[in-house]
């Protein structure tokens, strides 16, 4: 059987309470959220805070407010099903309810936060084992080890970003707020994430996820597109966002793009953004030619390791299929 | 640290409970041992197959991955708590009805889950119910006796006549 370790808990009610907490414990304090994610990693011995501080009875982070118009917040413990289920998320921002909606069972949703998936724990096939089999390989890079049994050359680890939120949050621009007890920052979904899988976070250690901005929808849209073996349970081994604005107005009765962002993820420790897609759609008619160019350059630069689910290389060829997915999504929505 | 034993009160099934354990004990753990309620099971103990399921407030959770310590003051109902002292829940009946039970090791988080979503929602159609009971892993009956047993369970709580087909109820036709 495979108990917890030991630790200290602790139930803070106010955002000033939890961050005082971590910052007096130190980095042996872990937050928790739903437990999903940590728990598991836990029993595994993967994770070892001496202290646990949860995050689910503080009430400002369990609050959803404003609305498309002026662009929603999102506290970082709301729960995914209450995602799901949101009549004004469904309503405004479709795409997040969608993404939500492929994360993991109802069961999970029930308990897992949108800021736990957020900063999910990169996931790698040597290091999602238990204490006695990752023993079994003299354990690796991310964890006790000192090899990254992926490229054992490579200095760097190599585990995956595996949330199908961070793709979508990096391709509509959303924003995350941050607090310690020396006060709060806001920074860009786009750049919070590191192409390291043991340093994959902008986040210190001290620091709270309080929550998420969604920016207006002032005439974008966006879709996902989920690769997984089951249609429930399982982490995405590639997901891809893509977002699109037009210019107002038709040349030529077409609409031409003017922004355009695919955002690959489940490939690389961090979500990879394929600056050469947006190059291929952005002053063109938003037709197959252009979506084709896309899905190419998607295909080229995506570049998954061994370490997932599925061969790598089939992989690597779903990134071009997905993208013509999510961007013909786009398309037809019209 | 974790010499000292926590106690809480909750409501478990109805009925307050009050409980000491080891603070870093999982709610399956506390009900399992220290509340000697063994309906609910231990399956893969890391959120991927669904045995261990029960309602908080109303909602189904996986106790293998909740504390203890958080179920102070909720409303818990685990599996003994469904049956109405000898008289069956409906969807009980209906799983022992179709056979939707074989070795029935996964039976008390579907049913759990079954509950949740009827009282959401009383007529569900087959996709709703895929869906609702994803997060539920059976290893011997299949998907299909659970469906009709829960499709069956919802037309007889609505009062109305359902007949399975033939070649559920008699192998192939």
């Amino acid at each position: 059987m495979m108990r917890l370790p030991k630790f200290e808990y602790r139930v803070p009610r106010t955002i000033a309470e939890a961050v005082k907490i971590v910052g007096d414990v130190g980095p042996t304090a872990q937050f928790v959220a739903g437990g999903t994610d940590l728990y598991p990693n836990m029993k595994r011995r993967q994770q070892t805070p001496r202290t646990v501080i949860s995050v689910m009875r503080v009430p400002e982070l369990n609050q959803i407010t404003g609305d498309g118009k002026s662009g929603v917040r999102i506290g970082a413990s709301v729960t995914l099903t209450d995602i799901v289920e949101h009549p004004l998320i469904n309503r405004d921002y479709p795409v997040i309810a969608y993404a939500a909606r492929t994360i993991s069972t109802p069961i999970l949703r029930n308990m897992g936060t949108i800021g736990g998936n957020l900063l999910l724990d990169t996931r790698c096939n040597y290091y999602d084992q238990n204490y006695e089999w990752r023993k079994g390989i003299n354990f690796c890079l991310k964890k006790d080890g000192d090899v990254c049994w992926v490229a054992p050359g490579s200095s760097k680890c190599w585990a995956v970003q595996s949330s199908d939120l961070v793709p979508v949050m990096v391709a509509i621009g959303a924003k995350f707020r941050l607090a310690s007890t020396l006060g709060e920052r806001m920074i860009d979904a786009a750049g919070f994430y590191n192409d390291d899988g043991i340093d994959y976070l902008k986040k210190r250690p001290d620091e709270l996820l309080v929550d998420i901005h969604l920016p207006p929808t002032n005439g974008w849209r966006a879709s996902y597109q989920k690769l997984r073996r089951r249609g429930a349970f399982d982490f995405p081994v590639l997901g891809v966002a893509a977002y699109i604005k037009f210019e107002n107005g038709r040349a030529n009765g077409e609409r031409t793009v003017r922004d355009a962002k695919i955002v690959l993820g489940g490939i690389a420790p961090s979500p990879i953004q394929i600056a050469e897609a947006s190059a291929a759609l952005i002053g063109h008619a938003f037709d197959d030619e252009y979506i084709q160019a896309a899905a190419e350059a998607a295909y080229v630069k995506a570049r998954p390791l061994d370490n997932t689910d599925f061969v790598m290389n089939w992989r690597k060829q779903m990134a071009r299929q997905y993208t013509l997915r999510a961007l013909r999504a786009l398309a037809v929505s019209d | 640290m974790g010499k000292q034993k926590a106690h809480i009160q909750f409501v478990l099934n109805g009925e307050t409970a009050e409980v000491a354990f080891a603070p870093h004990k999982t709610l399956l753990e506390v009900l399992r041992e220290d509340l000697g309620l063994m309906g609910t099971k231990h399956g893969c103990e890391l959120g991927e197959c669904g045995t261990c399921t029960v309602l908080v407030n109303g909602r189904s959770i996986l106790s293998c991955l909740m504390l203890g310590l958080d179920a102070e003051g909720q409303d818990v109902k685990s599996i003994e708590g469904m049956a109405n002292g000898s008289q069956l829940h409906p969807l009980q009946e209906t799983f022992a009805d179709t056979g939707a039970a074989q070795c029935g090791y996964c039976s008390p988080g579907f049913l759990l889950v079954a509950e949740e979503l009827l009282k959401k929602n009383p007529n569900p159609n087959r996709e709703t119910i895929k869906e609702a009971l994803s997060g539920n892993l059976c290893r011997c009956t299949g998907y299909i006796k659970i469906y009709e047993a829960v499709e069956l369970a919802a037309a007889r709580m609505r009062g109305e006549e359902m007949e399975l087909p033939r070649a559920s109820v008699y192998g192939l036709e």
